[in-house]
C-alpha cells in the first residue's frame, strides 16, 4: 500500500483503497486469506501475529518451568510420565541433569527473548503506535512484516533444537563460554548451540528491523495536532524500548558471530588455556579472554531488561489514568524518568560482572551509576501513586494488573538496590536472591503490564470483550501466587544457595529449604494452570467473547478509540482526526475525560 | 496415576470455574450491568484491602519461618561489612517497601470508584517531584558511599602476611595448591596438564619452585590470618563461592582472580557455636559449569596454626608423585636453596 497518504500533516489524501473498509468487515477485493492473515502488511494484524506467537511461547517456556519445579520441589520422587513424554532425559521418571539444564536455558531465553521481548514489543508496538498516533500503518509496513516472519524463523530453528540428539543448548539462557563454546564441556553446547546462536541472530534481525520501524513511524507519522508532548506515554515508553534495541541488539549479534567463529572456526575470541578432562586433551586456544564475551552479552543484557519493562511502564501508566479517570501524575516527569532510564540502562552492565575479577575502581563506577537508575524509577513508582491518589478507580481487570504491576515494581525494584551495591552483591551473585529479583521485577511485573495491556486493547484487537470474571480470578491467583513463588526465595538466597542447583541434599548448608521449595513448586503449577485458563479465556473470547457495541468502551482520551469498532487495514475510514490536546485530560473542568480530537474550549484551564 | 489424577482435578476445577464465569456474565446482563459492575468494583477494592492486610501478615510469617536458616553470623572479618551493608540496606528500603505498599493499596481501596467523588485534576506539581527526586537520590548516594567504601576495604590489597593458596576449578571438583615452605607457586603450563602422569594442574616440572609445591583437594586455613586464593579454572568458568565467609570470586581459565579473606572461627569453634556437630564450611560452584555444577562441592577447614603445620607437614608435594623414581632424601637439599632465593624475591 501506499503510505504517502500518512505522512504527517496531510492525512486528507486518502487513497480510495483504504476507505473501502468498513465496520462490517468487507473482505476487500484484492485481500485473499494469505494476504489477509498470513502474509499480512496491516499492522494490527502483525501485532496479532506477534501476540498468538508469544503466547504460544508462553505455554512451551511456563510448562518448562513447571518441569524443573516438579524436580525443585520432589527431588526425591519420581514420575514415571515424564519418562513416558521425554525418554531418556527423564530417565526412571526423574530429570536428569542435562535435561533440567536445557529445560532452565530454554526457559529463560524463551521468556526474555521470545514472550517479553517480541510477544510484548511486538504485540503492542504494533497494535498501539499507528493507532495512538494517527497512522495508516507503519513507516514501511512491509518491513515490519518480515519483523514478524523473521521472529517466526527464529521460533522454528529454536523449536528444532528441542528435537537434536545431543539435546538443545544447556549452558543458561547467558550462554557463555568456554561452557557454551565446547561440546565436548557440554552436551548441549554440541549442535543445540548453534541452533541456539542462529535462532537468536535472526530473532535480532526480527527485532531491529521493528525497532527501526517503531521509531520512524512515532517520529515522522505522526497526524496532525499530534506534537510529542501530546503522545500517550504507551508510545513515549514503546519509543524508548525501540531504541534501546535498535542501539544495543548489534552488540550482542556481534558477541554471538564471534562465538560461533570460536566453535566452528578454531579462533579464540573467548577461548584460552583450556584443558578438557572428557577428552584429556588441552586445546591450542590461547590469548583469549572469556569474560570479553559477558561485556558484549551484558551491554545488551542490561537494556534488554528495560526493553522487556518499558512497554509495560508505558502500559500501566496508561490504564492507570484510563481507570482512575485522572490524568496521569507528572506527564513529563514521566517521559523524563524514561528518557534517563534509557541511557542510565546503556552505562551499568558490569554489574553483572562484580565478581569476575573487574577492577575494584571501574566496579565502583558501576555501583554509582546503577544505584542512580533507581532514581527515575522510584520517580516513576511515586507518580504512580499520586495518579491513583483522589482518583474514582475502576477495577477492571487491567486496572488491577496494573496495581499488581506497581506492587511488584517496587518489590523487585528495591532488591536491585541490594545487586547494585557490589559489597552486598559479593554476597548475594548468582544465588536464589537473584532469581527472586528479577523474575519479580521483570519476569512477573513485565507479565503484569502484558496481561493489563490484553485486557485493556482486547476489544480493539477483536472487537469482543474477555470475559472479566476469569480476568478476575486470573488476576488474583497470580498476584498471590507470584509473590508466594517468590518471596520466601530471598531467604535461599540469603542463605547463600546458588542459582541453577537441581539438588541441594549434597549440601550441609543449603540443604535446609525442601518443605519450602515444596510448597513453590505447589504454587507454582496452580499459577501455570491459571494461565492456561487465561489462554482460553483469550482464544474463546475472539470467537465467543460478549461483542463491543461502544466505540469507546473504557471512555478513554487516545485516538485508538475513534477508529470503528473493527478497523480495516487504514484504521480510519474518513480522515485520520487531528488532535488537540495531550492524551490525560481526564476529569478536567467537571468533564469525566475529553478525547485528544476535541478542540480546546474557549476559557478552558491550560493543564 | 497420580499425576492422572491432578490432571483430571485441574481440568474439572476449570470447567466449573468457566461455568460460573460464564453465567455470571449472563447475569450481569439481566440484572443490568452497570449495577453488576458496582458490586464487583466494591469486591475488587475490598481484595485490595484484604491483599494488603494478608501480605503484610506474611511478610512478618515468612521472616519469622525463614530467618534462623540465614546467613547467621559471618565467619569472616570482611563478612561482616558486608553484612552490616545488607542491614544497612534491609533498613532503608524495608522503610521504603511498607510506606510505598500500604499507600498503593490504600490508595486504590479509598479512591474506588463511588458516586459522591469526583476525580480529581492533578496533572502534575513540581515541588512534590521535586521533593521525590531529592530524597531517593540522598538515600541512594549515602547508600553507595557506604556500599563503595566497604568494597574498596575487601577489594583492596591483601595484606603483606596473607598465607597464599591457589584454587583451580574443572568439572566438577576443586584442586587446591599450597607453595610448600619456599613460599612460591611454581610455573605451570597448561598443556602440561595430565592427571595420568599425576600432573593435574600442569606444574613445570623444571621449574625449581614447584618441588616442594602440595596440590590437595580440601582447602586448609588458618584462623585470624589473612588468606589470599588464587583462582583460575582448567576448563570453563566456574566461581569459588564460600557463603559463610560471604566471599565469591569467578574461576576464568586464561584469566587468573584473586581474592582476600580473613576466616574468624575454626571449623571447631563453629561446631560448638552453632551446636550442629557436623558443620562444615562449604565451597561451592556459583558459576554454571555444566551437568556437574550443582555438586561441585569443596570442603573447607579453619584451623589453629599448629594444627594447620602439621596437617600441611604431613603432606607429600606433587613432585613426588610425579616422579616416583626420585627418592624423597635428594629434593631435600635442594629446597633448602631454593627457600633462600624465594626470601631474596621477597
Ligand atoms: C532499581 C533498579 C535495579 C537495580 C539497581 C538492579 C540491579 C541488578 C543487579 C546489580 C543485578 C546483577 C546481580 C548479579 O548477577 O549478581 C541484577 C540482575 C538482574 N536484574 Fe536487576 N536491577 C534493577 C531493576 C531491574 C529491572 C527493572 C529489571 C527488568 C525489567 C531487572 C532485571 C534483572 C535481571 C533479568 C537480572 C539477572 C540477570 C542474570 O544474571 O541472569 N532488574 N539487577
Ligand atoms: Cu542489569
Ligand atoms: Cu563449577
Amino acid at each position: 500500500m501506499s503510505n504517502d497518504s500518512n505522512l504527517h500533516g496531510k492525512p486528507e489524501i486518502v487513497t480510495g483503497h483504504e476507505v473501502h473498509h468498513d465496520e462490517h468487515h468487507v473482505h476487500h477485493h484484492k485481500e485473499t486469506f494469505i494476504t489477509k492473515y498470513v502474509f499480512s502488511q496491516d499492522h494490527k494484524t502483525i501485532g496479532k501475529q506477534f501476540l498468538i506467537t508469544g503466547i504460544a511461547w508462553a505455554i512451551i517456556g511456563g510448562l518448562f518451568s513447571v518441569l524443573f519445579r516438579l524436580q525443585l520441589g520432589f527431588p526425591d520422587q519420581t514420575f514415571p510420565i515424564l519418562e513416558t513424554f521425554f525418554g531418556r532425559y527423564a530417565k526412571g521418571g526423574q530429570i536428569q541433569p542435562e535435561f533440567y539444564y536445557a529445560l532452565i536455558t530454554m526457559h529463560g531465553t524463551v521468556l526474555v527473548f521470545f514472550v517479553l521481548t517480541a510477544g510484548l514489543s511486538g504485540t503492542f508496538a504494533n497494535l498501539l503506535i499507528p493507532l495512538q498516533c494517527g497512522a495508516r500503518d507503519m513507516a514501511s509496513p512491509f518491513l515490519n512484516m518480515l519483523s514478524y516472519w523473521f521472529f517466526f524463523m527464529a521460533s522454528v530453528v529454536m523449536v528444532s533444537s528441542l528435537f537434536v540428539s545431543t539435546g538443545p543448548a544447556s549452558g543458561g539462557w547467558t550462554s557463555y563460554p568456554p561452557l557454551s563454546a565446547l561440546g565436548d564441556a557440554n552436551q548441549g553446547s554440541k549442535i543445540g548451540t548453534d541452533l541456539w546462536l542462529i535462532a537468536m541472530a535472526l530473532f535480532v534481525v526480527s527485532s531491529l528491523l521493528g525497532g527501526l520501524n517503531y521509531i520512524s513511524t512515532i517520529l515522522n507519522m505522526r497526524t496532525k495536532g499530534m506534537s510529542m508532548t501530546r503522545l500517550p506515554l504507551t508510545i513515549w515508553a514503546l519509543f524508548f524500548t525501540a531504541i534501546l534495541g535498535v542501539l544495543s541488539f548489534p552488540v550482542l549479534l556481534s558477541g554471538f558471530i564471534l562465538l560461533l567463529f570460536d566453535r566452528n572456526l578454531g579462533t579464540s575470541f573467548y577461548l584460552s588455556d583450556i584443558f578438557v578432562s572428557q577428552t584429556g586433551q588441552a586445546l591450542p586456544n590461547e590469548g583469549g579472554s572469556a569474560i570479553l564475551y559477558q561485556h558484549l552479552f551484558w551491554f545488551l543484557g542490561h537494556p534488554e531488561v528495560y526493553i522487556i519493562i518499558l512497554p509495560s511502564m508505558g502500559i500501566v501508566s496508561e490504564v492507570l489514568a484510563v481507570n482512575s479517570r485522572k490524568p496521569i501524575f507528572g506527564y513529563m516527569a514521566m517521559v523524563g524518568s524514561l528518557f534517563a532510564i534509557t541511557i542510565l540502562a546503556f552505562l551499568v552492565w558490569a554489574h553483572h560482572m562484580f565478581v569476575t575479577g573487574l577492577n575494584p575502581f571501574l566496579g565502583s563506577i558501576f555501583v554509582l551509576l546503577t544505584l542512580l537508575i533507581a532514581v527515575p524509577s522510584a520517580i516513576k513508582v511515586f507518580n504512580w501513586l499520586t495518579t491513583l491518589w483522589r482518583g474514582n478507580i475502576r477495577f477492571t481487570p487491567a486496572t488491577l494488573f496494573s496495581i499488581g504491576f506497581v506492587s511488584l515494581f517496587i518489590s523487585g525494584g528495591l532488591t536491585g538496590v541490594f545487586l547494585g551495591n557490589s559489597t552486598i552483591d559479593i554476597h548475594l551473585h548468582d544465588t536464589k536472591f537473584i532469581v527472586a529479583h528479577f523474575h519479580i521485577v521483570m519476569g512477573v511485573a513485565s507479565f503484569f503490564g502484558m496481561f493489563a495491556g490484553v485486557y485493556h486493547w482486547f476489544p480493539k484487537m477483536f472487537g469482543r470483550y474477555l470475559n472479566s470474571t476469569l480476568g478476575f480470578i486470573h488476576f488474583w491467583v497470580t498476584m498471590a501466587g507470584a509473590y508466594l513463588i517468590f518471596w520466601p526465595m530471598h531467604y535461599e538466597g540469603l542463605a547463600g544457595v546458588p542459582r541453577r542447583y537441581l539438588d541441594l541434599s549434597g549440601w550441609h548448608n543449603f540443604n535446609k529449604f525442601g518443605e519450602l521449595n515444596k510448597m513453590i513448586t505447589v504454587v507454582s503449577i496452580i499459577v501455570f494452570a491459571v494461565q492456561l485458563m487465561f489462554i482460553f479465556n483469550f482464544f474463546y473470547s475472539i470467537f465467543k467473547g460478549r461483542k463491543v457495541r461502544h466505540q469507546n468502551p473504557w471512555g478513554a482520551n487516545t485516538l485508538e478509540w475513534t477508529t470503528p469498532i473493527r478497523p480495516g487495514h487504514g484504521n480510519w475510514t474518513g480522515e485520520i482526526p487531528e488532535v488537540h490536546r495531550w492524551a490525560y485530560d481526564y476529569g478536567k473542568d467537571g468533564r469525566e475525560f475529553i478525547p485528544q480530537t476535541e478542540p480546546i474550549g474557549k476559557g478552558e484551564g491550560h493543564h | 496415576m497420580q499425576t492422572f489424577f491432578v490432571i483430571l482435578i485441574l481440568a474439572f476445577g476449570f470447567l466449573i470455574t468457566f461455568q460460573i464465569a460464564k453465567t455470571s456474565e449472563y447475569v450481569a446482563v439481566l440484572r443490568g450491568e452497570e449495577k453488576a459492575r458496582k458490586q464487583t468494583n466494591r469486591i475488587n477494592a475490598f481484595l485490595l484491602l484484604i491483599f494488603l492486610i494478608a501480605g503484610l501478615i506474611g511478610v512478618y510469617y515468612c521472616n519469622e519461618r525463614l530467618k534462623g536458616k540465614i546467613l547467621g553470623e559471618a565467619a569472616s572479618i570482611q563478612g561482616e561489612k558486608i553484612d552490616t551493608m545488607l542491614y544497612i540496606t534491609l533498613a532503608v528500603t524495608g522503610i521504603v517497601f511498607f510506606i510505598t505498599q500500604i499507600l498503593l493499596f490504600w490508595f486504590a481501596f479509598k479512591y474506588q470508584e463511588s458516586d459522591q467523588r469526583k476525580a480529581y485534576y492533578f496533572p502534575h506539581n513540581n515541588k512534590l517531584e521535586i521533593i521525590w527526586t531529592v530524597i531517593p537520590a540522598i538515600a541512594l548516594t549515602a547508600l553507595v558511599g557506604f556500599g563503595i567504601y566497604y568494597w574498596f576495604k575487601i577489594t583492596g590489597d591483601a595484606p603483606q602476611d596473607a598465607m597464599q593458596v591457589e584454587v583451580t576449578g574443572s568439572q566438577f571438583k576443586w584442586e587446591f595448591r599450597y607453595p610448600g615452605k619456599d613460599g612460591i607457586f611454581g610455573k605451570k603450563y597448561y598443556k602440561q596438564i595430565d592427571p595420568e602422569k599425576n600432573n593435574p594442574l600442569g606444574q613445570l616440572w623444571d621449574d625449581p619452585y614447584n618441588r616442594d609445591d602440595i596440590v590437595i583437594n580440601e582447602m586448609h586455613i588458618v584462623v585470624n590470618k589473612p588468606v589470599k586464593l588464587i583462582i583460575g579454572s582448567k576448563d570453563v568458568i566456574h566461581d569459588v563461592g564460600l557463603a559463610q565467609f560471604r566471599m565469591k570470586m569467578d574461576a576464568v581459565p586464561g584469566t587468573p582472580t584473586t581474592m582476600w579473606f580473613t576466616p574468624k572461627y575454626t571449623t571447631r569453634q563453629m561446631i560448638e557455636k552453632s551446636g550442629d556437630p557436623d558443620f562444615v564450611y562449604e565451597l561451592s560452584c556459583d558459576q554454571l559449569c555444566g551437568k556437574g555444577h550443582y555438586s561441585m562441592r569443596g570442603v573447607v577447614i579453619v584451623e589453629t596454626q599448629e594444627e594447620f603445620d602439621r596437617w600441611l607437614i604431613s603432606k607429600q608435594p606433587q613432585y613426588m608423585a610425579a616422579h616416583p623414581a626420585q627418592a624423597p632424601q635428594k629434593t631435600q637439599p635442594a629446597d633448602t636453596t631454593k627457600r633462600v632465593a624465594a626470601n631474596m624475591n621477597k
